[in-house]
């Protein structure tokens, strides 16, 4: 007898695959590129803050219709990262980047800023809506980006809150003052508003860290449901949730892209010790 | 060390002890019966409770990891396969339990009209529970990939005590009765391997992250 078949004889008419049964090993170089298309993609980015080098030689592709979830400790780069793919770190004094990074093989560097902040959209730590109404926070990008010709206001309000699953609970209060939202419903307000300039790319630094877990819950469904629009990279603190929502996952450590993979394999055996030692709380 | 590292070698050390007691419980069964002894039967029936109560401890432990620390990497696959081995290591006692209590049945009664080698078997199958335990203690894939490949060779031991005791009832029907239990414990020995066979790839997984079972371990695909 087959030793599983001691507890398990159903298992021996199971059809196994290598999908099916195996765990991936991470033995692979730590740049793997995922089957579909890379979207962003950074070449050995070092990024300065005045003379202290933040960001050390990362380079990393991001695949278009995917979730990248970049982790790693307090102050470890991620969010600098995350900054230099849409340029917001251009609006910071006595900054430098070198390397390259190119959205669908263009460098970032040679776009208009406008045209960037557009196809990549940036979603923060805490809600910011503008002290506007719901409707004036969804139309302001639009509007702005000379995007309602042949389309009304209320037309890109209505789709993008729909798409920030927002709709429902706001369609009867659109002209009232954004801030008398719950910070769940402002903090997808702010996605909607992202949304409604339809980016290529959204940008996410930690947006759940000011909510509770059933808002919480609603944003990353969100996130599922949105990678089917867009490239999505969102920086967290919560492992469980880069585990919950992300397809690859980057494991960040001392300005250095420490491992990215598969976030099964990070989760399930990450290839570098220094990932299995933060992953599991052993760091430091 | 942090609180939840204590926890972790805590389910550690309570699966080596379940495993210290289910090893020792095999091998006081095949004493039992290879040199009748009865007291080494009724030890192993009384330890049969505490192995029970081990798993249900090591389930726990399991479950609050999960539940409080959210375990990933070496961690998650150490609780996966706590509950897995503790479930394979109470199985072991109850099939240590079959053996004595056959032992105990075959004391009262004459032998077979000729004698049946068990040694090659019972040897066998205690150094692949021993086997397994140490490259459980030790996480040694090498040593558990090892265990594996020996289950062919107990299921051939297996196969040549049936022929011989089959011949055995043929050519003596009036030995029947007693010669099924030779045949239980042969069984019993074959599936006590089986586990150990489990709880080896069990630690494969444990310490490569790789997923052998069902399939032959040489040429297995390594993604």
């Amino acid at each position: 007898m087959s030793p599983r078949m001691a507890t398990r004889p159903e298992a021996t008419k199971m059809a196994v695959t290598p999908e099916t049964t195996m765990i991936p090993t991470s033995t692979e170089s730590t740049q793997k590129t995922a089957t579909s298309t890379p979207k962003i993609r950074a070449s050995s980015v070092n990024f300065f803050y005045g003379s202290f080098k933040a960001l050390h030689d990362v380079s990393m592709e991001f695949n278009e219709n995917r979730v990248t979830a970049l982790i790693g400790p307090s102050g470890c780069g991620k969010s600098t990262f995350l900054r230099n793919l849409n340029r917001i770190n251009e609006t910071l004094r006595d900054t430098r980047l070198e390397g390259e990074i190119t959205l669908d093989g263009q460098n970032i560097m040679d776009f208009d800023i406008t045209e960037v902040r557009r196809r990549v959209g940036m979603v923060f730590q805490r809600p910011n809506p503008f002290p506007k109404s719901i409707f004036e926070n969804i139309v302001y990008g639009p509007k702005i980006n000379g995007m309602l010709k042949g389309t009304t206001a209320a037309e890109v309000v209505e789709k993008s809150l729909r798409r920030a699953a927002l709709w429902d609970e706001a369609k009867d209060k659109l002209h009232e003052s954004a801030y008398a939202l719950s910070g769940g419903q402002q903090q997808r307000l702010c996605i909607a508003r992202a949304l409604a300039v339809n980016p290529e790319v959204l940008l996410l630094d930690e947006p759940c860290s000011a909510l509770d877990p059933i808002a919480t819950a609603k944003i990353e469904d969100l996130l599922v449901t949105l990678k089917e629009q867009c490239t999505i990279v969102i920086v967290t603190h919560n492992m469980q949730q880069a585990a919950r929502v992300a397809d690859t996952t980057g494991f960040f450590l001392m300005g250095r892209l420490i491992e990215h993979d598969k976030t099964d394999v990070i989760f399930k055996n990450p290839a570098r010790r220094e990932t299995e030692d933060y992953i599991t709380g052993r760091f430091g | 060390m942090r609180p939840f590292e204590e926890d972790f070698k805590l389910l550690n050390n309570t699966l080596q002890e379940m495993g210290a007691l289910v090893a020792r419980s095999i091998r006081r069964s095949v004493f039992s019966f290879i040199e009748k002894n009865e007291d080494f039967a009724h030890q192993v029936i009384r330890d049969e409770a505490r192995v029970d109560q081990l798993e249900i401890q090591i389930d726990d432990l399991a479950t609050s990891l999960i539940v409080r620390d959210q375990p990933v990497a070496s961690d998650m696959r150490l609780v996966v396969v706590a509950i897995k081995i503790s479930t394979d290591l109470e199985r072991m006692g109850d099939l240590a339990v079959n053996i004595v209590e056959r032992s105990l049945s075959l004391m009262k009664q004459p032998p077979l009209p000729e004698p049946v080698d068990f040694n090659a078997l019972t040897s066998t199958v205690e150094s692949m529970v021993l086997g397994s335990l140490a490259a459980f203690s030790q996480r040694d894939a090498t040593l558990a990939r090892e265990i594996v490949s020996s289950d062919d060779a107990v299921d051939k031991m297996r196969a040549a005590i049936y022929n011989q005791v089959i011949a055995i009832m043929q050519m003596e029907p009036s030995c029947i009765p007693r010669a099924q239990d030779y045949l239980i414990i042969a069984r019993s020995l074959e599936r006590i391997s089986d586990h150990a066979t489990n709880i080896a790839e069990d630690v494969i997984f444990l310490a490569q992250g790789i997923d052998v079972r069902h399939r032959q371990l040489e040429g297995a695909p390594v993604l």
